[in-house]
């Protein structure tokens, strides 16, 4: 039994190897960029748009409110990070649906690479916002003593977002492949419902955390806000 | 008992006792964060939104002290260290 996508291998020359990830990935990367290209192509503003246009506002519009409400005073900016690292999550679950396919999420590397990128992003924007003495003073903001584990929870933290998100989905893709051999029939389609819901779930999670990161190395979080209030 | 066997027996069983003992903390605490957030939004369903937001990554972050179990216990089925570290000397003699 397979642990991780990364162990079937599709074409191997040498040392390099092209597996399931990989090939999964780039086929996940290719249809968002197309997709989108297609659906904005002809966008309109008038009273009737195109289905396509308007599902996609639906999905941005909610996005900027979901950012709005974790304390972010300039969704826009956020967008195009956690909208991508969301969007990207959430249709490399859904496409479980496609026989055959395995989600790039099952595998350890795709997740570690999605939680470096929130690992590297949050400094960056933390210091974009309060500048870098402000940025390093949050580590030891309720009292020097706490500098250490500050700096161990960014790393814990880390690992804890990229574990859990591969933990959720290859639990999934295990749990199928248990079921499949022990009652073959009708079970399996249940389980595989259930992983759709987890599998939106875990890209909503891991879209949040990123927020809830960014909002606290801003500053600009709801925490923050509610002290100034009281 | 050679080494082999008590690797595999250690590892089998400790397989099962860590998704064992690791579902049962994660569950407890997941009851109390649901039950809690369920007096919660009958005082205030107006916050219901911020409730379940709150909820759903709380529930996230239990849960994946579970799924840390879970994959420990994987681990030490399917990519076992120690087994592999024995089997490769095994065969190396």
């Amino acid at each position: 039994m397979r642990l991780s996508t990364d162990q079937l291998i599709f074409w191997q020359y040498g040392l390099l190897k092209l597996n399931a990830t990989i090939v999964y990935t780039w086929g996940l990367m290719l249809v968002l960029a197309v997709g989108a290209k297609l659906i904005t192509r002809g966008l309109a503003t008038e009273i009737t748009i195109s289905r396509w246009q308007c599902g996609l506002e639906i999905i941005v519009t909610s996005m900027k409110k979901q950012i709005e409400e974790v304390g972010l005073r300039r969704p826009v900016k956020y967008l195009g990070f956690v909208g991508t690292l969301f969007l990207f999550i959430a249709l490399a679950n859904i496409f479980t649906i496609f026989p055959g396919y395995e989600p790039p999420t099952g595998s350890l590397s795709t997740t570690t690479a999605l939680a470096i990128c929130v690992f590297v992003a949050v400094p960056l924007y933390g210091i974009e916002e309060r500048g870098l003495g402000g940025y390093l003073k949050s580590y030891v903001e309720p009292t020097i003593i706490m500098l250490p584990f500050n700096i161990m929870g960014e790393f814990s933290r880390t690992l804890a977002l990229a574990v859990r998100l591969f933990g959720n989905m290859m639990s999934g893709t295990m749990i199928l492949s248990i079921l499949f051999i022990v009652t073959p029939f009708i079970f399996p389609t249940v389980m595989s419902a259930l992983g759709l819901l987890t599998g939106m779930v875990q890209a909503y999670i891991f879209s949040i955390l990123a927020l809830v990161y960014i909002a606290a190395a801003t500053g600009t979080g709801n925490s923050e806000a509610d002290k100034k209030a009281s | 008992m050679d080494d082999t066997t008590i690797i595999a027996a250690a590892s089998i069983v400790s397989a099962g006792l860590t998704m064992g003992i690791g579902a049962m903390g994660p569950g407890l605490g997941q009851g109390r964060a649901v039950a809690g957030a369920l007096s919660a939004l009958a005082q205030q369903p107006d916050a219901a939104s911020t409730i379940t937001r709150t909820l759903f990554v709380g529930l996230a972050m239990i849960e994946s002290m579970a799924i840390y179990c879970f994959v420990i216990s994987m681990i030490l089925i399917f990519a076992n260290p120690f087994w592999n570290h024995v089997i490769t000397q095994v065969v190396g003699k």
